[in-house]
């Protein structure tokens, strides 16, 4: 018995994957000809497993921001926020969220998990009660171990199920976290945000929403699916990252509660880090700016997701039960879907691979993502990907 | 009130499809190594005690259960 013992069965999966010749976790980009495409692991590919939802990567103003920064603040800050970390940059930034968000108070974290988790592990500690959703990120569960709350799980996507769970709670409501995401990373389904806000009203306790998947997606001004709902008075606090939409890295969290500024100096994950980088705080301000000026980007990501989602369920595949920028392909065999992955990749689509325990069940998926950077050709070529592989299982059964 | 008997009585029913040919459930048996359950079942196992119960019962509790008699006994603790 050893330390290492655990970890045998990764061990065993990435022998058995290099058996196959197969590298899906930790594949090599190896050269980006565009914000949409690629050298992966040796292939010309689109990338269709990307979070790169407005396809901001390369424009050509955050790429000058962030060089203008290196060129006059250096490439790191060597330091916590909480020391010499914080540069009029990072305030700047601060003050352009709470603006976009229309709300009083905003942090930014070095990493939406850090953004996440820390608030999550903070917010509610021993003694206190976090309800959340059961198909919640793993920067959740993470953050909600660490603070040490009574934690308990609802079923995903289920408001009368929420109910229930919150009736049980009696008096403990008072202490009470209630914790979903706007959109879900893996099959892209969004949160009855309307509905779930209303349970939140019927007993109490505060509600914090993930918006990361669903920043510049949803609502008018693109804030996520508070604001597509109507509900963002109900929403206390809302998490995020950059490294999605925005194009960089880095996370936040927007409230109207005056004791964020507060709590800000409780989270561990915003104090004992170094603060994000110059060039990355200057890119997402600008990035931040663009995605308010072309409301239009939101308008073709959404153009392409249903396209790709119309294109392959009309292939026959399994996709996620609502349109959105992320489509999850379900595969039901482990070997299959690994199969699949490689063979999509030599036909020039990069995807994410997702098995279990990543994946919500027991399945596999094949999750793909678009950008509002697609071309439609781009888009077409990725669903004649997804063909390829059924031709060839016709073929393989001849 | 539900007590020890009646949480374990709940748990080796709602266990049962788990007891595979050759398994007998009993307050030993352990739930993730011997009756195979994975992450996601034992979650559903929660849910199930926590809808029949009309009861909260935190994950926080799960680390320190192997056995349906370790289960059984945190619920009768979370009930009183």
């Amino acid at each position: 018995m050893s330390l290492f013992d655990k970890f045998q069965p990764i061990i065993d999966i990435q022998a058995e994957l290099q058996q196959l010749g197969v590298m899906p976790f930790g594949a090599v980009t190896e050269k980006l000809l565009s914000s949409t495409e690629a050298i992966v692991n040796g292939h010309k590919v689109i990338l269709a497993g990307t979070n790169n939802y407005l396809g901001l990567t390369f424009e050509p103003e955050c790429l000058e921001a962030a060089k203008k920064a290196i060129d006059e603040l250096g490439t790191g800050t060597t330091g916590s926020r909480m020391a010499n970390g914080t540069f009029a940059g990072h305030v700047a930034l601060e003050k352009e969220l709470a603006a976009f968000f229309d709300r009083k108070q905003a942090i930014v974290f070095s990493t939406g998990y850090a953004a996440t988790m820390g608030m999550c592990s903070t917010l509610a500690g021993p003694g206190d009660v976090i309800v959340l959703d059961a198909d919640s990120h793993a920067s959740i569960y993470d953050g909600v171990r660490l603070g040490g709350a009574d934690v308990i799980r609802f079923r995903h996507n289920d408001p009368a199920d929420l109910d229930k769970r919150l009736r049980r709670l009696g008096d403990r409501i008072e202490n009470t976290l209630i914790i979903v995401e706007g959109i879900y990373s893996m099959m892209g389904d969004q949160a009855p945000l309307a509905e779930i806000a209303e349970v939140k009203r019927k007993y109490g306790g505060l509600l914090l929403v993930d918006e990361a998947h669903s920043l510049g997606m949803l609502g008018d001004h693109g804030r996520g699916v508070a604001e597509a709902a109507g509900v963002e008075d109900d929403v206390d606090f809302v998490v995020g990252t950059f490294s999605k939409s925005l194009g960089a890295i880095g996370g936040y969290c927007v409230s109207n509660h005056d004791q964020l500024n507060a709590i800000r100096f409780a989270i561990r994950s915003y104090i004992f880090t170094a603060s994000p980088s110059p060039s990355v705080i200057a890119s997402t301000r600008a990035a931040l700016r663009l995605m308010q000026e072309r409301p239009q980007l939101r308008d073709q990501l959404w153009a392409n997701a249903h396209r790709l989602y119309d294109g392959l369920q009309q292939l026959g595949f399994q996709v996620s039960p609502q349109v959105s920028p992320v489509v999850a392909v379900t595969i039901k065999d482990r070997n299959q879907a690994i199969d699949w992955w490689n063979r999509l990749l030599q036909h020039g689509a990069y995807v994410n691979l997702v098995m279990p325990p990543a994946s919500p069940t027991d399945d596999s998926l094949l999750r793909c993502s678009v950008s509002a950077a697609h071309s439609h050709a781009q888009i077409d070529r990725i669903i004649g990907a997804f063909a390829a592989l059924q031709t060839q299982a016709a073929v393989d059964q001849a | 009130m539900p007590d020890y008997n009646a949480f374990l009585a709940n748990i080796f029913e709602i266990l049962k499809p788990f007891a595979k040919q050759g398994i007998i459930l009993n307050e030993e048996s352990e739930l993730v190594t011997e009756l195979g359950l994975t992450s996601l079942q034992v979650m559903e196992l929660v849910e199930q005690l926590e809808d029949h119960f009309d009861m909260s019962i935190p994950l926080n509790i799960l680390p320190d259960i192997r056995t349906v008699h370790d289960l059984a006994l945190a619920l009768e603790k979370l009930e009183n």
